[in-house]
């Protein structure tokens, strides 16, 4: 079949303003099946704006986006049978237990066996324990750990990650760069934007530099680097660096 | 409408309901200000007021504070809602193979059950407080009929806010002016002892009709005309409000 062997989103001359705001000025990229790709970019450079596009949330002005082989605007109800979207705040319901709120996902998904698929991505996520309890009162890591969870039910062949990392604690981001490597090792194809250089270089397979609503360069790590003069061999007394010593002090196993 | 309508829309009635059973005093803030101030009109002014022999002041004011408790609830609605569009938990949905209007409805038939239980509790306390009626099943049914009609129109009214508002207090400001509107009207006194001005007013606006019309429903007298010019207002409300609510969510949504 085509859509198997076709990138899983191909994006082409979107464009979208907001009044005069001109958010998106022309954007291109294409992510290949079982990647992850990082749009990197500072606040304001459009990055969740082209999330929401891609996630049917917001039509574009002008230009295409397509998601696993389906046309975002003329093929919504499609692509959202193949996304999943973890928004930038974790969508989740804090009245809810972490197991309610898996559940509640997996019926409005149209799953057979709710109950069963929340108990496994709760042992997956190692929030067995707190299942049962109360969302408000998880910390932000359980909280981003479970959002991620409930964005993996029917097993959605592209997820969409806005600033996944952001506001957690270093452990809780180890947690979740661990998942979503997980998640690529199984041949789901991740798009996440981040505003975090180290999150792009530690997770990536492909970095793309969105800035002022426009793609500056698109390439592997190394593609990257090689843009700038070649390294050069400096003498520098290797210090530990604080997340080191953080970690290593509170003992984390990641 | 997509083929999983009823059965998203029932899943998400689900989810909203636990919110309430969780936290009941939603229920209980709605009913305890039509309560108090049902206190107050029958046993501090109900001995001043004239309103003619042959009935109780209980009997007289219960239905205009029926449709204060219903004023009143349906500022819940649009607190629930707008905490939905808040969290992000409305994009998840919106980015779902889910039926989208069934978020939407699941929030309208969760304010029809609540605003319910919350007449049903006031309903009770008038009854210690000696309103009585011999009014038959079908009266009684009429009366169930324009109440749910009311809390409909109402309802919708609170998706604008709940929709569009910028801040929580912008979300459920708008109930204050709905909850004062009996009070000019034929609620508590008859409107003969008004100004010209005001009678005109509160003779010519829906609290009036309806109040008039559940009040004969409850004395079994004949309803007239009341009735008809109540369920006039009640749909006209109802089918305006509905499709200013809808362009607000259409405006949500693309």
């Amino acid at each position: 079949m085509t859509t198997q062997q076709a990138p899983a989103i191909q994006v082409h001359g979107l464009e979208k303003a907001y009044k005069d705001l001109r958010v998106l000025r022309g954007v291109d990229f294409e992510v290949a099946r079982g990647s992850i790709f990082a749009l990197l970019g500072s606040n304001g450079a459009g990055k969740t704006t082209a999330v929401k596009i891609l996630s049917t949330l917001l039509k574009p002005d002008a230009g295409t986006a397509r998601v696993n082989g389906f046309d975002v605007a003329t093929q919504a109800a499609d692509v959202r049978e193949s996304i999943s979207l973890t928004g930038q705040f974790a969508a989740v319901d804090e009245i809810l237990s972490g197991r309610e709120n898996l559940v509640l996902v997996a019926r409005l998904r149209h799953l057979r066996n709710p109950g069963r698929i929340a108990d496994d991505l709760l042992a997956r996520f190692s929030l067995t324990d707190a299942g049962g309890r109360k969302v408000a009162t998880y910390s932000g890591g359980m909280r981003r750990r479970l959002d991620i969870a409930m964005s993996l039910i029917g097993d959605p062949p592209v997820i969409f990650l806005d600033e996944p990392t952001t506001g957690l604690d270093p452990q809780a981001r180890i947690e979740v760069w661990q998942a979503v490597k997980e998640l690529a090792a199984n041949g789901t194809t991740v798009l996440l934007t981040t505003q975090y250089l180290d999150e792009a270089e530690q997770l990536a397979d492909r970095i793309a530099i969105l800035h002022e609503g426009r793609i500056l360069v698109n390439g592997t790590l190394d593609e990257l680097k090689r843009l700038l003069p070649p390294a050069k061999v400096e003498y520098v007394e290797k210090q530990p660096t604080l997340e080191d010593v953080f970690l290593s002090l509170v003992g984390t196993k990641a | 409408m997509s083929k999983h309508f009823f059965g998203d829309t029932g899943v998400l009635l689900g989810r909203s309901l636990r919110h309430i059973t969780r936290s009941p005093d939603t229920i209980i803030t709605t009913a305890i200000m039509p309560i108090a101030m049902m206190l107050m009109f029958v046993y501090v002014f109900g001995g001043a007021i004239n309103i003619g022999s042959g009935t109780s002041y209980v009997n007289y004011m219960l239905p205009g504070i029926l449709l204060i408790t219903v004023a009143s609830g349906i500022a819940y609605t649009a607190y629930r809602l707008f905490m939905d569009m808040q969290g992000g938990i409305f994009e998840r949905f919106q980015s779902m193979p889910t039926a989208r209007s069934s978020v939407l409805w699941a929030h309208v038939l969760t304010s029809l059950v609540a605003n319910l239980v919350s007449l049903v509790v006031v309903m009770l306390v008038a009854l210690l407080m000696g309103f009585r009626s011999s009014a038959g099943i079908l009266a009684w049914l009429s009366v169930a009929g324009i109440l749910i009609l009311f809390t409909l129109a109402l309802t919708w009214i609170a998706v604008i806010p709940g929709l569009s508002a910028k801040t929580m207090e912008g979300a459920s400001a708008f109930s204050y002016p709905l909850i004062f509107l009996p009070f000019l009207s034929s609620a508590f006194v008859p409107t003969d002892t008004m100004p010209t001005v005001l009678r005109v007013f509160a003779d010519n606006q829906p609290v009036t009709s309806i109040v008039n019309a559940v009040r004969a429903l409850f004395a079994e007298q004949p309803v007239g005309n009341d009735i008809w010019i109540a369920l006039g207002w009640c749909v006209g409300i109802l089918v305006v409000a509905y499709a200013f609510a809808m362009n607000a969510y259409r405006r949500k949504i693309s």
